[in-house]
Parts: structure tokens; C-alpha cells; sequence
């Protein structure tokens, strides 16, 4: 078992976020409004950060795989896709636990959370999508093109739900929050990052590995592999 | 252009030859309208107010009916391979295609309106023309994104399921600018407010009947 890069990102990440939670649980004061609740922005908010750019990361990876036709870009796709969907569901599960005491309801209709359920879905079907094609040519075209259509989608879908009511918290600039709130935060999302490239590279290794041997029982005239991704029954 | 245009003639033309099945996703439609008056009750006034998200409920619905078949009937015979051989260029079968999935939801949305009209007891107490745009316009966003996932999961094993997975999730913006513009024709429209949500539908067409054009032709290629 060689050392690898992304032990250092991942190990980095746990202990940014650690740091980053122990000054925000402790040290931190508690918001003014909202008091100890509060505190769940030191995880909520890097949760919704990284998970759009792991999206980002899944729409560049699906435009590269479209245009080049690499294993290495589609399992790129693969992986991108699939952290990015359990960033975002941690993140609405986050966002729930915090709303309950704060507005009073688990759920809303608000834009940025009617966008976050509509992005679970959208990416989540990619997923479910990958697993369902059998050939591996066509699994790359069907889930970049998948992948391309609900990324570009994501900002539409936030401004038509906008113009219904917002409920939300508006963007807070680092300038009007104090610094023993803002560090720990920054300290957070970068160790959220951090997690997630580790994340996003070990799913890469592994989605190589597999679609390469897929690619590779394809070339011989063996029986399917047990080992192709191709799930169904 | 001929080539859409001849696409598009084939599609409507095995649709007017099969008319059993339109009648039949034309019932599903009156069934799903009769299925949300039931569940909501018999109070007419939550009936009236929400009769634009029933129309668009129903369309929704249907049309998943509806797009699964535009490429199911290609796939049955081995006809898109043929298709593919011809001389026809792929943005041509995607719009042709498209053209014939959208007029089809245009006739179903036109004939859920008598249905809620007569069930939900909907008024038009707004412009008739924001009706027939947001209508035009609805089922145009609907048709495209729509015929691309129709494509893409056509011949796979689960496309039933597929279908609205891929699709929903996506149209959600074309939905709530429709049922908006198509509330405010029937409910009426003191602040005009309704130019502003077609504007809306009018944009998301345009970048979806784009992005949909563009990447059709790798989807059917593979």
C-alpha cells in the first residue's frame, strides 16, 4: 500500500475541521440573534460551499469527458457526482436541524432551499443513471450530458424560485461579523476542501480501477465481469 | 429544415394512425385532474385557486407518457439505427422530434382546460392571451429537456422510472413560471405581473431548446 497525496488532504481536512469546530463551539461567542444555534454555520455553512464546488468540479470533469471520451474524466464524473450528492444531503439534513428551533419549521419553500432539494434530486438521478447502463461508452456520453444539463440548470432553477419569498439568511460579509467567528469559519471550509478532494481523488482511484477493468473485459471475449458497475439485475 | 420538418410530419402522423393511445394519454390526463379535485375535497374555492397547478400537474404527468413513447417506437423497430444510416443530421431529428412532442403537449394542455374549468370550476378573470402563451410557452420548456431524456434513456432498462427522475427535478423553473402565468390569466392580474413570469418561461426556452440541441447529438450517437 504506497502513500498517497490525498491521505495528506484528508488528514489536513480533519484537522482543519477540528480546529475549526473546537474555535467555533468554544471560543467563538454565541450569534446575537440566535444564540448556541447559531453555531451550526461553522459546518453548515462549509457543507454548502464545498458541495457546490464539488459540483463545479463534476460539470468541468462531464465537459471534459464528453470532449475527450477518458475513463479518466468519467470517473472523474462518477466520483465528483456522487460526494456531491452526500455534501448535499448532510447539508439539507444541517439545514433542517438548524431551521427547526430557528424558524420554526424543518422545511420551507424558499429559493436556496427548494434549489439545494432540486440539485439532491437532479444529481442524485445521475447517480441511480450510471448505475442502470450496462455499456461504458454510453454510460460516459448519457451521465456528462446528464451531468452538464443539471449543472447549468442549478442557477435557473434558484432565480425562478426567487421571486417567490425569501426567507433565508442574505450573505453575511466578513466585514460585519467578528473575526472570532469568521476565522473559525474560513478554518472549517478549507478543511471541508480539504476533505473533499480527499474524498473526490480516493472515489477517482477506485472508479479508474473499475471502469479500466471494465474496459479491459470488454476488449476479451471472457463472461461479464462481476466487478463492471453494471448493477441490475 | 426539411429534415426537421420531415421528422416532424412522421411523428404527428404515427401519433394520428395510433389515436387509441392519444385518446388513452388523453384519459390519464382527465383521470389525474379527477384524482386532485377528489383528494382536495369538495371545497370549490381551494379547487379554483389552485386550478393553474393542476393543469400543469396533469401535462407534467402525462407528457412522461407521452416522451417515453416518441423514442420507444424508434427503438422497437431498430427504426433509429436506420435513421442514424440516413442522411439525417441529428439537430434535425432532435428538433423534429421535439417540434412533434411539443405540438402533442400543446393539444393536451388545451383540452385539460374544459376539464378544469368544468371540475375545479376555474374562472378566467385575467387575459386570455397570457393563457395561451404561458401554455405555448410551458410546454415548449416541457418538450425539449424533455425529448433530449427521452432519448438519452431509451433503451435502457429502467427508463419508466428514469424518465421523471431526470426530467422533474429539471423542469422545475418552466413549472413554477407556468403555473404562475396561468394562475394569474385565471385568477386575475391587478399588478401585470404575468409579462414578467411568460419573459422568464421565454429564457428558459431559449437556453434549453440550445443546450438540448447541442448535446442531443452525442446522446444519440452513443
Amino acid at each position: 500500500m504506497s502513500f498517497r497525496w490525498e491521505t495528506i488532504a484528508g488528514l489536513l481536512g480533519v484537522g482543519l475541521v477540528a480546529w475549526g469546530h473546537y474555535n467555533g463551539l468554544f471560543v467563538a461567542p454565541p450569534e446575537a440573534m440566535m444564540g448556541d444555534v447559531g453555531r451550526i454555520l461553522y459546518v453548515h455553512v462549509p457543507t454548502a460551499w464545498v458541495g457546490l464546488t464539488t459540483y463545479l468540479l463534476a460539470f468541468i470533469a462531464a465537459i471534459g469527458a464528453l470532449w475527450t471520451g477518458k475513463v479518466g474524466w468519467d470517473a472523474l464524473v462518477e466520483a465528483s457526482v456522487e460526494v456531491g450528492v452526500v455534501l448535499n444531503g448532510l447539508l439539507l439534513f444541517q439545514g433542517s436541524i438548524w431551521a427547526k428551533p430557528t424558524w420554526g419549521v424543518y422545511w420551507t419553500w424558499d429559493p436556496r432551499l427548494t434549489t439545494s432539494a432540486v440539485m439532491v434530486v437532479a444529481f442524485g438521478a445521475i447517480v441511480v443513471l450510471r448505475r442502470m447502463i450496462d455499456q461504458p461508452s454510453r454510460r460516459l456520453t448519457l451521465s456528462a450530458v446528464a451531468t452538464i444539463v443539471a449543472f447549468v440548470n442549478v442557477p435557473i432553477t434558484y432565480m425562478s424560485v426567487k421571486w417567490w419569498k425569501t426567507l433565508h439568511q442574505n450573505f453575511s460579509s466578513p466585514e460585519t461579523v467578528s473575526s472570532t467567528m469568521v476565522t473559525p469559519l474560513r478554518v472549517a471550509a478549507f478543511g471541508m476542501l480539504f476533505l473533499m478532494v480527499w474524498m473526490v481523488t480516493t472515489r477517482w482511484r477506485i472508479g479508474v480501477k473499475r471502469l479500466g477493468e471494465e474496459a479491459a473485459a470488454a476488449d476479451m471475449p471472457a463472461p461479464p465481469s462481476p466487478l463492471s458497475l453494471g448493477g441490475e439485475e | 429544415v426539411r429534415q426537421t420538418l420531415a421528422i416532424f410530419r412522421k411523428d404527428l402522423l404515427i401519433e394520428w394512425r395510433t389515436a387509441s393511445r392519444t385518446v388513452a394519454l388523453m384519459s390519464f390526463a382527465f383521470i389525474v385532474l379527477l384524482i386532485l379535485s377528489f383528494a382536495i375535497g369538495a371545497e370549490s374555492s381551494a379547487l379554483q385557486l389552485h386550478a393553474a397547478a393542476y393543469i400543469w400537474i396533469a401535462v407534467l404527468l402525462s407528457s412522461t407518457l407521452l416522451l417515453d413513447r416518441s423514442f420507444r417506437v424508434e427503438v422497437e423497430a431498430g427504426a433509429l439505427h436506420s435513421l442514424l444510416l440516413g442522411p439525417v443530421r441529428p439537430a434535425a431529428l432532435f428538433f423534429g422530434k421535439a417540434l412533434a412532442n411539443f405540438v402533442q403537449l400543446l393539444f393536451l394542455g388545451t383540452i385539460t382546460i374544459p376539464l378544469v374549468i368544468v371540475l375545479c370550476d376555474a374562472t378566467f378573470q385575467g387575459q386570455v392571451w397570457v393563457m395561451a402563451v404561458a401554455l405555448i410557452l410551458g410546454t415548449a420548456g416541457l418538450a425539449a429537456p424533455g425529448t433530449l431524456y427521452a432519448a438519452m434513456i431509451a433503451r435502457l432498462q429502467g427508463r419508466q422510472l428514469m424518465l421523471p427522475l431526470l426530467l422533474f427535478p429539471l423542469i422545475v423553473p418552466v413549472l413554477v413560471a407556468a403555473v404562475k402565468a396561468t394562475s394569474l390569466a385565471m385568477l386575475g392580474d391587478p399588478m401585470n405581473q404575468a409579462e414578467a413570469w411568460l419573459v422568464l418561461l421565454l429564457c428558459f426556452n431559449l437556453i434549453y431548446w440550445c443546450l438540448a440541441g447541442v448535446l442531443f447529438g452525442r446522446v444519440i450517437e452513443s
